[in-house]
């Protein structure tokens, strides 16, 4: 084994994912381009990779945010941007870990219709959503639904 | 600030929502990002050496697979440090190999055995589940209380 040096030590990587029908990844570079001040800027497919200290990076994002506060997500990554071991340039296939936040992208036009929503509702009259713990029993109607549909 | 632990740990949505509260997801990122930065020995490509088993002793027996306990080494500290967690069922992206599903298993089920507020849910599958979906999480962390 030999001994590994890290680098980019003391910083935070953060992704920022937009799912938007105004934002393009390429506008929100822009902007953070013109707003960064020593942070490194990737931009992607889905968005950005943005790498520097902590305060720094946070102060980018909580104005990329303003852009399109429903549409845009973020999310901390553990290796800096391009690192060899996880860049897809180097792997040959997908990033690991793009699959996750692949299968996710289906599912955030409705988070993000959700945050629309509540900002106009009132959140304690919407009713909970289904709660997984809870188990019930075979509705009687639905048993024999399955049972006609299985002698058809 | 309270410190939530999000299952599955590498969930987009679920580290967005959290931090857009104002409270500090506790995701695998975290902890990976601890070991890319820490100098050592090299063993790429995460950076989890043979010492993570050792350490994943605490939580895992020791004829439990090494790839269980080395996962624990990520995931039990912050189950320790966590003060309160949003689980999500049968998330699809939470598949993985033998490893990854008994950490999975091992992960939940510590976390329904520690005393802390807990949220469970499915991803929704509509505009409505969206909504529903958004106001349980901010209707969660809102009553954690300590936002910054």
């Amino acid at each position: 084994m030999t001994e590994y040096t890290p680098v980019h030590v003391g910083t935070v990587t953060k992704y920022v994912v937009v799912e938007s029908f105004d934002i393009t990844p390429a506008d929100l570079a822009v902007r953070a381009y013109e707003i960064a001040k020593g942070a490194m800027i990737k931009e992607t497919c889905f968005g950005l990779v943005i790498n520097g200290k902590e305060e720094e990076v946070d102060r980018i994002i909580s104005e990329l945010r303003t852009i399109d506060p429903d549409h845009i997500f973020i999310k901390d990554r553990g290796f800096p941007p391009g690192d060899p071991r996880r860049c897809r340039a180097n792997l040959g296939g997908a990033r690991p870990g793009y699959h996750g936040m692949e299968q996710e992208m289906t599912i955030i036009p409705y988070v993000s219709h959700g945050l629309e929503v509540i900002q106009t509702r009132d959140i304690q009259t919407v009713p909970a959503p289904q709660n997984p713990l809870e188990h019930t029993d075979l509705d009687v109607n639905r048993l024999k639904k399955l049972i006609e549909a299985q002698e058809s | 600030m309270v410190k939530v632990f999000i299952y599955p740990a590498t969930s987009l949505i679920l580290s967005d929502l959290v931090a857009r509260y104002g409270h500090t997801p506790l995701s695998s990122a975290v902890a990976i990002r601890e070991r890319i930065q820490t100098a050592g020995l090299e063993s790429p490509p995460l950076q989890i050496t043979p010492e993570e088993p050792k350490k994943g002793l605490r939580w895992a027996a020791v004829e439990v697979p090494a790839g269980v306990r080395g996962r624990m080494s990520l995931y039990g500290p912050q189950i320790e440090a966590c003060e309160a967690a949003i689980i999500i069922n049968d998330a699809d992206l939470a598949f993985g190999c033998m490893g990854c599903a008994r950490t999975n298993e091992l992960v939940k089920f510590l976390l329904r055995q520690k005393d802390i507020p807990k949220l469970d849910l499915y991803y929704p599958k509509s505009e409505e589940e969206g909504v529903q979906f958004v106001s349980a999480i901010k209707r969660f962390l809102d009553g954690l209380g300590g936002q910054k």
